[in-house]
């Protein structure tokens, strides 16, 4: 129905990964006190960053 | 109560994912040309995504919400509701029923109905449908609106008109595609919402070995064998041996067979999204393709109720406590939200929290997206307006839509100010739906079923539902909505053992009605059949998909994993 919908899932979660990535790079360690210590901002949204981009690669090879 | 405080990056990240959603329903709206593109998306739709949205549509926060909870409350037995109820149904729909609902061309389920049955067996399940649409949208708009305000302060009434207007913009503008395309997005977003979770949840306490061990005092704790959280088929013998109260037989025939195959084998608001399937192959493959990550939710949405419960009581800085009824018990329901404040951080809480919200939109949008379809195909043409143009249809639909969310917001109202009268309403609504896998079982698979036959049969297993429902009560409940308004010739164990017994009886009496009544009436010309029954149907061609894609191999396939994960939590 025109639209790949690989381009918007790969654009939102690579947003959301970006600002989760930029937020676990700047915030204090303090934060990361209730997750166990662990800078799941930083693991997580790296994650889901590299998932945005792979759907986006997808989706031009489609276009 | 805990109050969970959002920072900028969580209100950035909300913000971002409501841009979006309304964003594809502006994409797709000049694509919206015909009533066939509004309701069924053309039938254009690749089969990964309207699997993937087969399964979403059914992944509302109740569902989210409440299998955590029920992992808190029963254990790893929780499963069944996926590993013996949804797989083996899905399984079922994708193999033997997909080819009557697609390749029939109806355009609902009830409109099947009317090609296989008669006008009134269409009408019955059209209109008990809309209703319960409607009401079902409505209750999740009021739990959603309740949700936000306890965690976040937030307004009730801002709550639920800024959601209502959100869904009405994107499924007015883009119809069907718009809902099923943002369901798969919310798929995405509950997966990476709530997979951190499970995973900080086993390493918070040690790991697998330690969770079993903690649950099997959790287990002794409460009365049972150490095994009854931690095994989902052993403590089945009995229904003094586990926390649902149930047994086996209930458990396989009442929620396996009647209930499961009945929600997913005949729910409009799920088969809706296969018939947009842009292939005879690709609407079979839509359930399958749903049964594959659907058979490892209960690992992302049971997993963490078994977490919460099993961490319950520790100490310590990490200490983690659920909150209490009046009466002194645990109270579950909060078991997800409870969880996200105590092991998120801001920006992963507001991954967490949009992942919750997005659950939310997705039960509504689906029920709003088969009530425009059910009431423009099977009501508003088939009983008020027949000869309308095309164009007109289209703009019915958009009209039923917003008449769908203005209908679901005063439904939300009147639960929040009548909640026994939105509990009497959703038991109606058990008993009329309890029947309903009888009536299609017997359509597609016995030419001899009739329409009078169908139609009876429907209204009696109706009211064999609500006769067995007031004349039974569970274990320590009031007569009343619980039950025993009749009288009490039974006491169950628990209510999930009553609901099960009672779908168990209607299933059956509807089964047996439409086979009477069916034998003493008249059956159709098989000439009119044909497409409708399995016997006088030619089987979809299939030589030109790979062996690996065809439906009957992917479903045994399924059927083996889920087999393995009943096996490995005997």
């Amino acid at each position: 129905m025109g639209l790949d919908l690989r381009f918007p899932i790969g654009l939102l979660m690579g947003i959301i990964g970006l600002l989760m990535t930029g937020y676990g790079l700047t915030s204090g360690e303090e934060v990361y006190k209730r997750s166990l210590g662990i800078n799941v901002n930083l693991v997580w949204g790296s994650v889901l960053l590299v998932f945005g981009l792979v759907m986006l690669y997808a989706s031009r090879r489609s276009f | 109560m805990f109050r969970i405080e959002l920072s900028l990056i969580d209100y950035t990240i909300l913000v971002l994912y409501l841009c979006f959603v309304v964003g594809i329903g502006v994409a797709l709206k000049r694509y919206m040309r015909t009533s066939t593109d509004f309701f069924l998306s053309g039938r254009s739709i690749p089969s990964w995504i309207t699997g993937l949205a087969f399964l979403s549509a059914n992944l509302g926060a109740q569902e989210v919400m409440g299998m955590a909870a029920s992992g808190a409350k029963y254990g790893i037995a929780t499963s069944h509701f996926y590993w013996v109820g949804a797989i083996p149904a899905m399984v079922f729909v994708g193999v033997f029923m997909m080819p009557f609902y697609y390749g029939s061309r109806a355009r609902s389920v009830p409109e099947y109905l009317k090609l296989r049955f008669d006008e009134k067996t269409r009408g019955f399940n059209a209109i008990t449908f809309a209703v319960m649409t409607v009401f079902s949208s409505g209750i999740s708009l009021y739990a959603m609106g309740i949700l936000l305000g306890v965690l976040l302060g937030w307004d009730f009434n801002a709550s639920i008109f800024l959601s209502a207007v959100i869904v009405l913009c994107y499924i007015f503008l883009g119809g069907l595609t718009s809902a099923i395309y943002n369901e798969v997005l919310q798929f995405f977003l509950i997966v990476a919402g709530f997979l951190p979770l499970v995973f900080l949840g086993l390493r918070d306490i040690g790991g697998w070995e330690q969770l079993s061990a903690r649950l099997q005092q959790v287990s002794t704790s409460q009365g049972f064998a150490a095994n009854a959280f931690t095994s989902s088929w052993q403590p089945l013998t009995s229904t003094a041996s586990n926390p649902m109260g149930i047994e086996w037989f209930s458990m396989v025939m009442g929620l396996g067979f009647v209930l499961s195959f009945g929600y997913w084998c005949t729910d409009f608001l799920v088969v809706q999204r296969a018939m947009a399937a842009n292939s005879m192959a690709a609407a079979q493959r839509t359930p399958l393709i749903a049964a594959m990550p659907k058979m490892l939710f209960p690992f992302l949405v049971i997993l963490p109720g078994m977490l919460a419960i099993a961490l319950h009581g520790s100490q310590g800085a990490n200490g983690f406590q659920f909150p209490t009824k009046p009466d002194g018990s645990l109270n579950f329901d909060m078991t997800i939200p409870l969880m996200l404040g105590h092991y998120f951080p801001p920006g992963m809480m507001g991954l967490g929290l949009t992942a919750l919200l997005a659950s939310f939109m997705s039960g509504m949008a689906g029920n709003v997206t088969a009530f425009n379809t059910v009431w423009t195909y099977d009501i508003y043409q088939s009983y008020i307006r027949k000869n309308g143009s095309d164009a007109h249809y289209l703009w019915m639909g958009r009209m039923a839509t917003v008449f769908g969310i203005l209908a679901s917001v005063a439904a939300a109202y009147l639960a929040a100010h009548f909640n026994n009268i939105m509990d009497f309403l959703q038991l109606v609504f058990a008993f009329v739906n309890a029947p309903l896998f009888a009536t299609f079982l017997l359509g597609m698979f016995w030419k001899r079923s009739t329409g009078h036959g169908a139609f009876f049969g429907l209204l009696m297993g109706t009211v064999a539902a609500a006769l067995h429902h007031g004349l039974t009560i569970p274990k320590g409940a009031m007569a009343g909505i619980k039950g025993g308004w009749m009288g009490s010739m039974t006491t169950y164990p628990s209510e999930m053992a009553q609901n099960f017994w009672t779908a168990i009886w209607a299933w059956t009496t509807c089964f047996l009605v439409t086979i009477a009544v069916s034998l003493i009436t008249t059956p159709r010309a098989e000439s009119e059949l044909r497409g409708l029954v399995y016997s006088l149907t030619d089987k979809p061609a299939e030589e030109h998909i790979p062996w690996y894609q065809r439906p009957a191999p992917l479903g045994v396939g399924i059927l083996v994993l889920v087999a393995l994960l009943n096996i490995i939590f005997l």
